[in-house]
Order: C-alpha cells, then sequence, then structure tokens
C-alpha cells in the first residue's frame, strides 16, 4: 500500500474523540480539546510518528478520523492553512459563541 | 395527526435498543468504525466537522405540541440549544454525543420519534404538502398515502440496502409545493378526467447533486388501491438494475437515463404484472385505520373575513406586511395557514433555538389544533389558524424573533450548513445567506423585488436545492480557496427548470453584489406583473449574463 501524501509542514494531528465526538488535538500526553496545546511537528520523522500515534488511536477505538493537517505559524493556537482544517479546529464561523473558539477565547 | 400504535412503538423501541447495543459494542472496540458507519448512519448519526450530528426525521413535516418540546429538552440537555431544520422537513442536531445517542434516542421514542432511516442507502423520509389538509388547491389530502408509505418503507426488508438513497414525496394538490419532480420518486394524487376516480400519477427519475435531472410520469394514473405493488415494482427493477459499482452513477434517475424512461417502464408493468397484488397492497382497513388520524378538526363556522384582522392591519404595517407574505389561503372560511419564516435577517436559515421550539409548540397548542409542519423551504406552518387569532399569534412571535415577514421574497434563502457544519462541504453557505439577507433587507425593497427563491448549497450535493432557484449559488473549492457558482433560472414547482451557469466562480465578497446586478437586470427590464422568474424565461440568460461578466471580469 502507497504511503498516504503527509501535508507540509509544521504540522498538526486533528481527530474527533470517538465517545463524544468533539475535536481533540494530539499532545506528547495523547489527546486534547484545547488547540492551544496542539503538538506542533516541524519534521519529517515526528510528523510520521504523530501519524502512526493517530493510526493506533483510531484501531484502540479512542479517535475517528485522525488528520495531519499543515498550519501556519501563529501566536497562541495554531492555525490549520486549509480552511476547512481551520473551521474544523475553530467551531463555525457563524457561532462565534460555539467551538473551540468560543471555549478557548481564540 | 397519526399517533404510534403498538407495532410502531415496538418496533422503534427495539431499534433503540438494537442501536445502543450497537454503540456499546463500537465504544468497547467489538465494532470497527467501518463495520459501524453504515449502522449509525440508518440511525441518522453523521460525523460531522465538529461532533457527531444526529437527523430526526419528521415524516411529512408533522410534529405537534408535545414533540416540539421533547425536542427543545433533548436541545437543551444533549446539544447547544438549538436545532436546524433541512430541506427534507428532518431536524438536525449539531453537537450530539455519540455515548448519549441511545438517551435521546429513547426521549425520541417517547413522543413517537427517531431517526430511523434518515440516512444512509434507503427509502429516506416521505415528504408531502406543507399544507397538506389545508390547501384550497387540494383534490385529497396526502398525509394518509405518505404515512401508508412511510410505514410499509420502514424497515422494508427488501430495500433496506439499496444501491443510494431514496427519496419519496407526495402530493394533492393542483399545486406542487413538494418539489416532486426532484425526487427518486413522486405520487401525485389526481382526478382521471375521464371516470372522476381519484388514482396516481407516479413520477420517477429526478434529482439533485452532481448530475440534476427531472422526473419524468412512470404511471399516468395508478388506481389507489395498486399503490405499494406498484412502488414495490418500481423499487424492485431499481434495486435489480441499478448500479453499485459507482455510488455517483447508483441513484435510480441514473437507470432511467441509460435504459431511457420506455424501457424502465416496460419492466416496471411487467413486474407490477407478476406482484401478487392482494399480498402487496394495504389492507384497506389499515388505509382507512391510517386515515382516520388526518380527519379534519373541529373547525368553527366564520365568516371569510376577519373584521379585527382588517382593523389590525390597518393600525400595524408590520402586521400588514406580515399578512401579505406569510399567511396562505386555507380551504375554510375564517381560517388561514401560517407560515413562520426561520429566515431572520442576518440569521442561520431553518435554526431555531429551544426556547424558539417551545413558543411555536404553545402557538401549535393554543391556536393551531396542535399541529405544526415544517417545510422543504426550511419554515414551519401553523396549518389551521383563525384570521381573528393573527394579531395575537403574529405578536407572540415577534416577542421570539420568529415574526419575519419574508416568506417567498428574496430573504427567504434556503441554505444547507455548509462547511460551517458539514464534513462534505466544499465551502460555506451560510454566511452568503447572511450577506445576502442583509444585503436586501429593507422591506419596500423586497416587497418591489417580489417573489425570488434564492437557493445555496455548500457542495455538488445540492442539498440547498440550488439547481431549482430561481438564482441558484453552488460554493465549491478553487484553488484553496472558497468560490461559488451562480445559476440563473431554476424553478421547484410545475414550471421546473434547472438553473443554467453564468459563467466563472466568483470569492465569497463578490456574491452579494453579483445578486445586485441580476435583481437590477429584472428591475429594470421587467413588463408589468411579471416576477423575476417571469422576466429571466422571457429574456433568456443573456442580458443577465452581460451583468454577471462585469463582475466576473473585475474579479479574473
Amino acid at each position: 500500500m502507497a504511503a498516504a501524501k503527509r501535508p507540509e509542514l509544521p504540522a498538526i494531528l486533528i481527530a474527533n474523540d470517538l465517545r463524544e465526538g468533539e475535536v481533540v488535538f494530539a499532545t506528547l500526553e495523547g489527546w486534547t480539546r484545547d488547540p492551544r496545546r496542539a503538538l506542533v511537528v516541524q519534521d519529517e520523522r515526528a510528523a510520521e510518528a504523530l501519524q502512526v500515534f493517530g493510526a493506533k488511536e483510531f484501531l484502540r477505538a479512542k479517535v475517528v478520523d485522525p488528520q495531519l493537517v499543515a498550519i501556519e505559524s501563529a501566536e497562541g493556537a495554531p492555525r490549520p492553512r486549509h480552511y476547512r482544517e481551520a473551521l474544523r479546529a475553530l467551531g463555525p464561523s457563524v457561532r462565534p459563541d460555539l467551538g473551540k473558539q468560543a471555549d478557548f477565547q481564540i | 395527526m397519526y399517533l404510534y400504535d403498538e407495532f410502531d412503538e415496538r418496533l422503534v423501541r427495539e431499534r433503540v435498543a438494537q442501536f445502543a447495543s450497537q454503540v456499546e459494542r463500537r465504544l468497547s472496540g467489538a465494532l470497527t468504525e467501518d463495520e459501524f458507519r453504515p449502522l449509525r448512519l440508518k440511525n441518522g448519526l453523521y460525523l460531522q466537522l465538529h461532533s457527531y450530528m444526529l437527523r430526526i426525521a419528521i415524516p411529512y413535516g408533522a410534529l405537534n405540541a408535545r414533540q416540539l418540546r421533547r425536542l427543545a429538552h433533548i436541545a437543551d440537555v444533549h446539544d447547544r440549544g438549538y436545532g436546524h431544520f433541512t430541506t427534507r422537513t428532518n431536524l438536525q442536531f449539531h453537537w450530539a454525543k455519540l455515548k448519549d445517542v441511545p438517551s435521546v434516542l429513547g426521549l425520541l421514542a417517547d413522543v413517537g420519534m427517531h431517526c430511523i432511516q434518515t440516512s444512509g442507502n434507503c427509502i429516506r423520509n416521505v415528504t408531502a404538502d406543507p399544507f397538506a389538509g389545508v390547501a384550497f388547491d387540494e383534490i385529497e389530502d396526502p398525509r394518509p398515502v405518505a404515512e401508508l408509505i412511510r410505514q410499509w418503507s420502514s424497515l422494508h426488508p427488501e430495500f433496506e440496502w439499496l444501491a443510494r438513497k431514496f427519496k419519496i414525496a407526495v402530493s394533492g394538490a393542483a399545486q406542487d409545493r413538494t418539489v416532486m419532480k426532484s425526487h427518486d420518486l413522486g405520487v401525485r394524487i389526481v382526478r382521471d378526467a375521464a371516470s372522476g376516480a381519484i388514482g396516481y400519477r407516479i413520477l420517477v427519475g429526478g434529482g439533485l447533486g452532481r448530475s440534476p435531472m427531472e422526473a419524468q410520469v412512470l404511471r399516468d394514473f395508478l388506481p389507489r388501491e395498486d399503490l405499494l405493488a406498484f412502488l414495490e415494482a418500481a423499487l424492485r427493477v431499481y434495486n435489480l438494475a441499478g448500479r453499485r459499482d459507482n455510488k455517483w452513477k447508483a441513484r435510480i434517475k441514473f437507470l432511467v437515463l441509460d435504459i431511457g424512461v420506455e424501457v424502465f417502464r416496460a419492466r416496471v408493468e411487467e413486474e407490477f404484472a407478476r406482484i401478487d397484488k392482494t399480498k402487496a397492497n394495504a389492507n384497506p382497513a389499515e388505509e382507512a385505520r391510517i386515515a382516520s388520524f388526518f380527519a379534519s378538526p373541529p373547525y368553527e363556522s366564520l365568516p371569510e373575513i376577519s373584521r379585527s384582522l382588517e382593523q389590525a392591519v390597518a393600525r400595524d404595517e408590520e402586521l400588514a406586511r406580515f399578512v401579505g407574505n406569510n399567511l396562505t389561503r386555507h380551504k375554510r372560511k375564517g381560517y388561514a395557514a401560517l407560515t413562520i419564516s426561520l429566515k431572520a435577517i442576518g440569521g442561520i436559515a431553518g435554526d431555531i433555538s429551544s426556547g424558539q421550539m417551545r413558543a411555536v409548540a404553545d402557538l401549535a397548542e393554543l391556536y393551531s389544533f396542535d399541529e405544526a409542519r415544517v417545510t422543504y423551504a426550511q419554515n414551519l406552518v401553523l396549518p389551521h389558524v383563525r384570521l381573528d387569532d393573527v394579531p395575537l399569534i403574529f405578536a407572540r412571535l415577534k416577542e421570539q424573533g420568529l415574526a419575519t415577514a419574508n416568506v417567498g421574497l428574496i430573504t427567504d434563502i434556503i441554505s444547507c450548513p455548509g462547511l460551517d457544519y458539514c464534513a462534505l462541504a466544499t465551502a460555506r453557505s451560510i454566511p452568503i445567506a447572511q450577506a445576502l439577507s442583509q444585503k436586501f433587507a429593507d422591506p419596500a425593497r423586497q416587497k418591489d423585488i417580489g417573489e425570488l427563491s434564492i437557493k445555496i448549497s455548500g457542495c455538488v450535493n445540492a442539498c440547498g436545492h440550488h439547481h431549482v432557484g430561481a438564482i441558484g449559488i453552488l460554493g465549491l473549492e478553487k484553488k484553496g480557496a472558497e468560490s461559488y457558482q451562480i445559476t440563473l433560472g431554476g424553478e421547484a414547482g410545475d414550471d421546473y427548470a434547472l438553473g443554467e451557469l453564468l459563467g466563472p466562480g466568483l470569492p465569497a465578497e463578490k456574491v452579494p453584489e453579483a445578486v445586485e446586478r441580476l435583481v437590477a437586470v429584472y428591475l429594470a427590464r421587467r413588463e408589468a406583473g411579471e416576477n423575476f422568474i417571469e422576466t429571466t424565461r422571457r429574456l433568456g440568460l443573456a442580458p443577465f449574463k452581460t451583468a454577471f461578466k462585469e463582475i466576473a471580469d473585475a474579479v479574473a
């Protein structure tokens, strides 16, 4: 099987928590709801390790749809480069009172 | 309104228990995501961008106060205090938790509701005319037939795993208000000119999505007793001959297109001839039992005109606008069907807060014989209100931010949730609808423009019905950014038409200006009494394309 194309770096790993459905971000200790605490990987090796972690967590029925996404270097929370993943990481743009943008004042 | 009998009750309760067990097995890891996905979809549970989304079936859009209050309770306790009505007249909760879904399904079952077949490759929620039973142009109330089809299609063993989803609409009126020609199958109640008998015209092969097609007549007149046998024949032919190798070619419309409607019809008739009608068709006693739930409520004898409403209208300009736009003629004198617009200026189309749900429940109970309806245009209807009560209802709606007087006007925009919520979307829809709503907010301007449908989808799947909008807007991704294609001339009703593309996609910020240019062409070129769609038909695309090109060229 061909390896999935990896996004540009730096990147973070986003998934949905299986039980709650909420968007979660990989850290060195596991998962967090707080995008500001997401582990940012800068090199290929670290990116691969994160991807392997996501795949294992998916198989262990912890998360669904884990995806490595390219981010822009930014202060505060890392911001995915693609608008789709940026919305996923922050919450609906039409409801700033909901999602991570509200929970973590991003 | 239909109420569950012991069989409906048992079927739904058993399904709740079954899904609870499936969720438990998924959470423990005993079921993989690949195994679980089709099971959760069959129970209306999607994984969206921010969370799970639970889609609740509202068969033919009918709700009572108890159900609305239960939905409000679920919104408050298990979601984020609101829900979203869809173009399939379902309700979606956008922040569901998988671990809570079995409890939520139990709460729904208590009030005769469920999420069965609101997703997946099966027969979906049956829709009907939102003015069913009250429309002045009605031949016969379509709800008993819609309910019969609901029961027949629920967990139908032969049709539970079709090649693709399957949508049925039922209408019993002279005017189509169900977008019937966009359906896989349409059931139209008609009167046979020769005999005067009531039966059905059956349409087949309509659909929107990536390849929109207009439904064609499959059977011009079907005797009413043969409905289920005929539906069985049509579904069987599709189930056996429809493509399963390519999901983009798997809807019945492609089969009808591939073999031609004549060959498809011949196969259905051949199958129909083989079917044992006594087994396949509904038992007349059961049909009568179902129909008994839809008897007219105890209307009062009222004069045709309400003096008190007339006087209130003369005093209150806002009420006058509301009466002009949001009331629909009722078959009974002194009554009207009242549409509650869920399109507040700058709001989110189809969204309703738990407080608003409770307010509508109270109004339905007090003023509309405990009935509310959901329309495919993402609005609600109180189907039987006394004209005398309209000022009071209007005042209550105003307190709740639900008195927007724009039904059928340019700000009554259909919009799917788009990329703000949906994992399939390629662009956002809601912000476009909001910008347009704000641009055309002025009531005098809306009145001047008159009837005009804008419909917005955030991807090719066309949940926002953009193909049949007088102005249709489709959000796509172009070079890593959101881009919006605009079509013109679509029509959802009897003069069904698919809109035509005006030119290249535009960035979001240019869409309101482009729509304004199209409206300006209409205002400049319309003839007396002509609405937007009539002008586009008379003039053709050319003058609108010219106006659009100025914007597109400026962007390029």
